[in-house]
């Protein structure tokens, strides 16, 4: 969580973002845990640690709707681009949210 | 007179020239102007190359400047010569063959360069890109009815140009990398929309397709060889899959170059003596590719060549695509993002599909498909970031609709309206006739309202406008009504409806349910989305594609997830009979992936517990090995056929209620239903099968076999009730997929066979399974489904099917810290 907020950024490329179904995610393994990327109907792309902010579930494995993603443990709905949680939840905790760029149709994980 | 400045273009194109009108438009007398142009002929309007395509305008017609303008304005124009070179020192720029002209202040307009993919045989004859009116000619050339022309690049450009060659008499098939046209500016939803609106038009889509290479025959294209995909033949192949500023000159001539040629807010390059302007520039980052932009610069360009105040700040987009008959517009944050909220207006019997995106209370984007007049209002109100809270109930209307009521509040907004303002979009019903209804006919409801004048009957969309009204009309006597339960919150129509109109209506893909049913939420939610997608499975087997990303994980990895994030494996055991190779091979995955609970399940099942994700695929391959399927443990599906050992063994049994379990088993696993469907077979009236709670049970006795439905042991406890009794085994398994089927086609997503039963009343179901025709046609209809998914997921994703669900994207993170 604090590495988030260092300034020197590392960008990896971790696959293209065509490798991430529409309205779907994939996970991204790192030693501090999963990192999911999301990709919304509109082709956007999302990053967020893989946890549910309830109960750590793995939100790569949820339904992706809108800019939201219904975790797949207790249908928690969370902000793809904030992290937080949505409607009654909202305030209760937060996905933290991993940097992410796009270039030349690739994706890049920001890394402290 | 004193001696005029030289001002000098290069590029006789729409940037070009339209900065030369601002400067003359300024004053008139400072220059004495000359303009380069690559193009043998006069300034035409390029963005209307479409049109001429389709030969539904001549060049005649988009001609912007004639030779008379630039005779009238003292201007030399050189067409057809290309500048080679600029020489910063001495001031001068050099033309092809050898014309060289002296300039005090320099414009760049040239430009951008389409794109051309260096896929094999890209030099064939026939390959052409989509810029200039040289490139039109060269198609209409090819355009012989008949042919077939393949576009690749389903943007703006390549539609426009497989839409003209379909007008012109080609079968015109558009290749699109992504899984959306025009997924830069549209949503899918819109994208959806206009891939059948171009289908009516005879143009083809295949989207998600890469192109491999092109194939040719005597030096002239033949086809296009996807990748992993068909060869689509062609007798022309258009690439338009985007531009690139044109830089080269500038580049040369030493100015600072990025993606463009680099500007400042005065569009001035690196040379304080050069501007640029048009496709060729990158100003604050940014290229645009787009005409509004660049008459935006052009008017910075010509205030700053006149020694005028203004400086050029970038520019909004929007986007219209020129395909007649087919309105399609875009703007700003079309796609929404954090913080955005979305006002979606569907009107089916239009074909119309809006999206508002709200940020902070102003307009912040738009998509218009079918109707987009208001474009450049939606447009306006962006660029001008006006609060549109007071008239935000009918800003989905257009401007028509809304003016007139800003700044009151909602009611007073409502009182405001004339009678003539239309309420009802779907059903052209303005206030006045909902106002005169409520009035005449003493209607309280808002059901009422609707019956009588079909004023939100439709979308739904304008219900809180027409409730407005009745309360305004009733006062407090008004209280608002609910109808029949909706699918969830995207939409206010009840699961029958939704499931009735797929069916009657021929509705086979989650956007075509959407649209044609008016969902207010552009892809739905995790509530409707598994729903809709299993109706349209039942209703269309065979025919509709599954839908991956609306299954929730558990269908969609086929294994449950547990709280850790890890899932269990339930190998099928049909009917609870195993063996020793089958428990020796379960023992063996076991230890092989150390897998840490085995349990025993209540449906006679065995239960390997918290095994990762990324084993899944490997330890279904050694079950498949041994014989074994998917349990679909997981699923709304049939679940188990538990069973005692009847006859076999038992001295009480009547019949072979193992053997019927097992029939009943391996006949209708893989079947998809609305909740889960478990099943049991006893032997006798002893029951140790439980059959009794079950969703649908078999109760042996010496006679036949007693059919029941609608128990449950979970939630809620409840005994079945019986449904019919048979002499036969094959009566029996004939009933029971009947009343399987008839759930399936009826009951809404989620609801428990016995909730099913509480709702439409078990002497509806008896009587349809009573009928001899009604219950044949059920279990045909039932078998006939069964042919599709009667297969074991395991095995398909043991093949490979579905990969990237269980691997990670990328490992090259493992070792390092997020």
């Amino acid at each position: 969580m604090n590495a988030l907020v260092l300034d020197s950024r590392q960008w990896t490329d971790v696959g293209a973002v065509t490798d991430v179904p529409l309205r779907g995610a994939r996970r991204v393994p790192t030693r501090a845990g999963d990192v999911a990327i999301f990709r919304t109907g509109d082709g956007r792309v999302f990053a967020l640690k893989d946890a549910c902010p309830h109960k750590g579930g793995p939100l790569s494995q949820g339904i992706v709707h809108g800019h939201a993603v219904a975790c797949p443990l207790h249908s928690w709905s969370i902000s793809l681009a904030t992290g937080e949680p949505l409607g009654a939840d909202h305030g209760k905790g937060c996905a933290p949210v991993v940097p992410l760029r796009v270039e030349d149709g690739r994706l890049l994980l920001g890394l402290a | 007179m004193s001696v005029r400045e030289k001002l000098i273009v290069v590029g006789n194109g729409m940037a070009g020239c339209r900065a030369v009108q601002e400067v003359l438009k300024r004053n008139p007398d400072r220059y004495e102007i000359t303009i380069f142009g690559a193009e043998p002929r006069v300034n035409y309007d390029r963005i209307m190359l479409s049109p001429v395509l389709a030969g539904e305008k001549t060049f005649d017609d988009i001609v912007i400047n004639d030779a008379a303008w630039y005779a009238d304005n003292g201007i030399t124009l050189h067409a057809g010569v290309a500048v080679e070179a600029i020489d910063r020192q001495a001031k001068v720029v050099c033309g092809a063959g050898g014309i060289d002209a002296p300039y005090d202040r320099l414009i760049l307009a040239v430009g951008s360069d389409p794109i051309r993919l260096p896929l094999p045989g890209a030099e064939l004859a026939g390959v052409v890109t989509f810029r200039d009116l040289d490139d039109v000619e060269a198609m209409v050339a090819a355009a012989k009815p008949g042919a077939k022309a393949v576009v690749i690049g389903g943007g703006l450009l390549g539609i426009e140009a497989a839409y003209g060659l379909s007008k012109r008499g080609m079968s015109a098939t558009v290749v699109h990398l992504m899984d959306v046209l025009m997924e830069r500016q549209l949503d899918a939803s819109a994208g959806f929309l206009l891939t059948e609106a171009l289908a009516a038009k005879g143009v083809e889509t295949v989207l998600e397709a890469q192109s491999e290479k092109i194939l040719g025959a005597d030096g002239r294209v033949t086809g296009l060889c996807l990748k992993d995909g068909p060869t689509l033949p062609c007798d022309l192949l258009v690439m338009a899959v985007g531009i690139r500023p044109s830089t080269g000159l500038a580049r040369a001539a030493g100015l600072e170059i990025n993606r463009g040629v680099v500007v400042d807010d005065a569009l001035r390059t690196s040379d304080p003596s050069i501007w640029a302007i048009g496709e060729c520039v990158e100003h604050r980052g940014q290229c645009y590719g787009l005409v509004a932009p660049i008459w935006e610069m052009c008017r910075t360009l010509g205030e700053a060549l006149t020694d005028g105040e203004g400086a050029y700040e970038g520019s909004a987009l929007s986007t219209r695509l020129k395909v007649s008959g087919v309105d399609v517009f875009s703007a700003g944050k079309h796609q929404g993002g954090d913080g955005c909220e979305d006002i979606v207006f569907r009107d089916a019997g239009r074909g119309v599909y809006k999206r508002i995106v709200l940020e902070d209370g102003k307009v912040a984007g738009a998509v218009l498909f079918g109707d987009a007049a208001d474009g450049a209002w939606y447009f306006d109100l962006m660029r001008s970031g006006e609060p549109v809270g007071d008239f935000r109930e009918t800003l989905v209307f257009g401007q028509a609709a809304s003016e007139g009521l800003r700044g009151l509040d909602p009611s007073a907004a409502v009182a405001a309206m004339a009678d003539t303002a239309e309420v009802c979009g779907c059903n052209g019903v303005c206030k006045g006739e909902i106002a005169r209804a409520i009035a005449d006919q003493d209607l309280t409801t808002l059901e009422s309202v609707r019956a009588v004048t079909k004023a939100s009957a439709s979308c739904g969309t304008c219900t809180p406008l027409v409730e407005k009204i009745l309360k305004l009309s009733l006062g407090d006597a008004f209280q608002a009504q609910t109808g029949p339960k909706p699918v969830c919150g995207c939409t206010h129509r009840g699961h029958d409806e939704t499931r009735r109109r797929i069916v009657d209506e021929g509705l086979k893909s989650l956007p075509a349910v959407m649209q044609a049913l008016e969902w207010t939420t552009p892809d739905g939610c995790a509530s409707c989305r598994p729903a809709l997608n299993y109706y349209l499975l039942c209703a269309w087997p065979g025919d509709y594609r599954d839908d991956r990303q609306s299954r929730f994980i558990n269908e969609r990895a086929h294994a449950n997830i547990q709280k850790d994030g890890t899932y269990s494996v339930v190998p099928r055991m049909w009917g609870g009979v195993t063996s020793a190779a089958e428990l020796r091979a379960i023992a063996d995955v076991v230890d092989k992936f150390a897998i840490p609970t085995v349990k025993v399940t209540g449906g006679q099942r065995i239960d390997l517990l918290g095994v990762r994700k990324d084993d899944l695929p490997a330890v279904w391959a050694d079950l498949n090995a041994a014989g074994m399927v998917s349990g679909h443990a997981y699923g709304k599906a049939l679940r188990t056929v538990k069973t005692c050992v009847g006859t076999d063994w038992c001295r009480f049994g009547t019949q072979d209620s193992t053997g019927l379990g097992v029939r009943l088993e391996k006949f209708m696993w893989g079947s998809w239903t609305p909740a889960k469907v478990k099943l049991g077979v006893s032997g006798c009236p002893r029951n140790c099968a439980e059959a009794t709670c079950k969703d649908i049970g078999v109760v042996c006795v010496d006679s036949g076999y007693e059919i029941h439905v609608g128990g449950a042991a979970g939630l809620h406890i409840r005994g079945t009730e019986v449904l019919t009794k048979v002499a036969s085994e094959d009566e029996a398994v004939w009933a029971i997929c009947a009343v399987a089927q008839l759930y399936r086609e009826n009951a809404w997503y989620l609801e428990r066979i016995y909730k099913w039963m509480d709702r439409v009343g078990l002497a509806w179901i008896k009587s349809r399974i009573e009928d001899p025709d009604q219950r044949r046609a059920l279990y045909d209809r039932f078998a006939y489904s069964q042919r599709f998914f009667r297969i074991d997921p395991w095995a398909e994703r043991v093949a490979g099917r579905d990969a990237h669900e269980f691997n990670p994207l990328s490992r090259r993170l493992e070792l390092a810290s997020v």
